[in-house]
């Protein structure tokens, strides 16, 4: 099996929010590092996950699918799934595969957080 | 620090597909039947109907001294002959660039005359390719070719990530044999490909129900179903063609 090159770091952002920091390549070799970072995201109380991709150095598209099996599950928790740090390119590719239509996307870590809080 | 404008280039921007808005068929090989593909936006798995099913298909390539690089190429290359007489691609991925189309003319069980439809490379790069569905087509989603090493092993992996796309081809893919025979064109892919590299074909196959929840907010997408106007358009075909011989 090809190398896993991605770390995945979760820190709390209060009650409601949990941020994973993505560091590396996001590709289907990736799937236990992500998974891993998700589940400990949603054995807290937080309903938010925001994926922060500032650290996102490579994404094909096994790593695109990955990311859409994850909102699948944040959907099935009632968990949100939303994401910053992105570049004009992956940004551009969540629009092509349509995952901006279901993942929010900000510019900042602020701007997301106030997003959860509601302001 | 560095800022969002200083960045380079990623390392996989090349492979992607640029912004596509319509898909766009530039050109219409010889025996092609080019219908449903023209304008129509590209879906991935959250936008169609039915069940999200994971479905991966896999060939250990065990004693074939042939790297991922190679498998890849050779898949791009040969995928139409390498496909079903009654699933046809048009033209090989070779030589088609991310963003770029790649017509399929197939038969589907109760659908009389076929269907004409597409798919849109989204990536595509040394080690693996993309095939994303259009609106239309019997699925929502992508199709991932590629390869990869395990063990010493070269192994070629076709991975699906999809879901009907409207309510006919849900039912269509559960009572009518359609996800049995979309099963049975990849393997028999991969099985092609083992024998071209004088491999024994042995095609494990994995599948996983991702999200077992209708989306009913798409049943709309039955406008667009590419076998429904496949068929009504059947008949138009038929008579252009006989127009075509007697002139």
């Amino acid at each position: 099996m090809s190398e896993t090159k991605v770390a995945a770091k979760v820190r709390n952002a209060g009650e409601a929010a949990s941020i994973v920091d993505i560091q590396g390549e996001i590709t289907s070799f990736a799937e236990g590092v992500l998974m891993d970072a998700y589940n400990q995201d949603s054995g807290r109380e937080a309903n938010a996950i925001i994926l922060n991709f500032q650290g996102l150095e490579y994404m094909n598209s096994g790593g695109i699918g990955l990311l859409v099996t994850m909102l699948i599950r944040a959907n099935r928790h009632n968990h949100k799934l939303l994401a910053f740090g992105l570049t004009d390119h992956y940004q551009q590719i969540f629009e092509l595969t349509r995952l901006n239509e279901a993942i929010q996307i900000f510019q900042t870590e602020a701007q997301a957080l106030a997003a959860v809080a509601g302001r | 620090m560095q800022t969002e404008t200083q960045k380079p280039e990623s390392r996989d921007a090349a492979y992607w597909a640029g912004p596509v808005s319509k898909l766009k068929v530039t050109d219409v090989p010889s025996g092609a039947v080019s219908m449903n593909v023209e304008g129509r936006h590209v879906v991935g798995p959250l936008q169609g109907f039915g069940q999200l099913w994971q479905k991966t298909y896999r060939v250990r390539l065990s004693s074939a001294d042939i790297g991922p690089t190679k498998v890849v190429s050779f898949l791009k290359e040969s995928l139409p002959e390498l496909m079903p007489r009654d699933a046809r691609f048009y033209p090989s991925v070779s030589g088609v660039k991310p963003g770029e189309v790649l017509l399929i003319n197939a038969t589907l069980p109760g659908i009389p005359g076929g269907i004409a439809t597409g798919v849109m490379v989204l990536y595509s790069d040394a080690e693996s390719f993309t095939l994303m569905c259009p609106e239309g087509h019997p699925e929502a989603g992508w199709n991932t070719f590629s390869a990869y090493e395990e063990q010493g092993v070269t192994v070629a992996q076709i991975q699906s990530l999809a879901r009907a796309n409207d309510p006919v081809f849900e039912f269509g893919f559960r009572f009518m044999g359609g996800s049995a025979q979309q099963e049975r064109i990849w393997r028999h892919v991969l099985s092609g490909l083992a024998q071209a590299f004088g491999v024994p074909a042995e095609v494990e196959f994995l599948k996983t129900l991702v999200d077992r929840k209708l989306q009913w907010s798409q049943a709309k997408n039955v406008w667009y179903n590419a076998a429904i106007r496949s068929a009504l358009y059947a008949p138009v075909r038929l008579i252009r063609r006989l127009v075509g011989r007697r002139s």
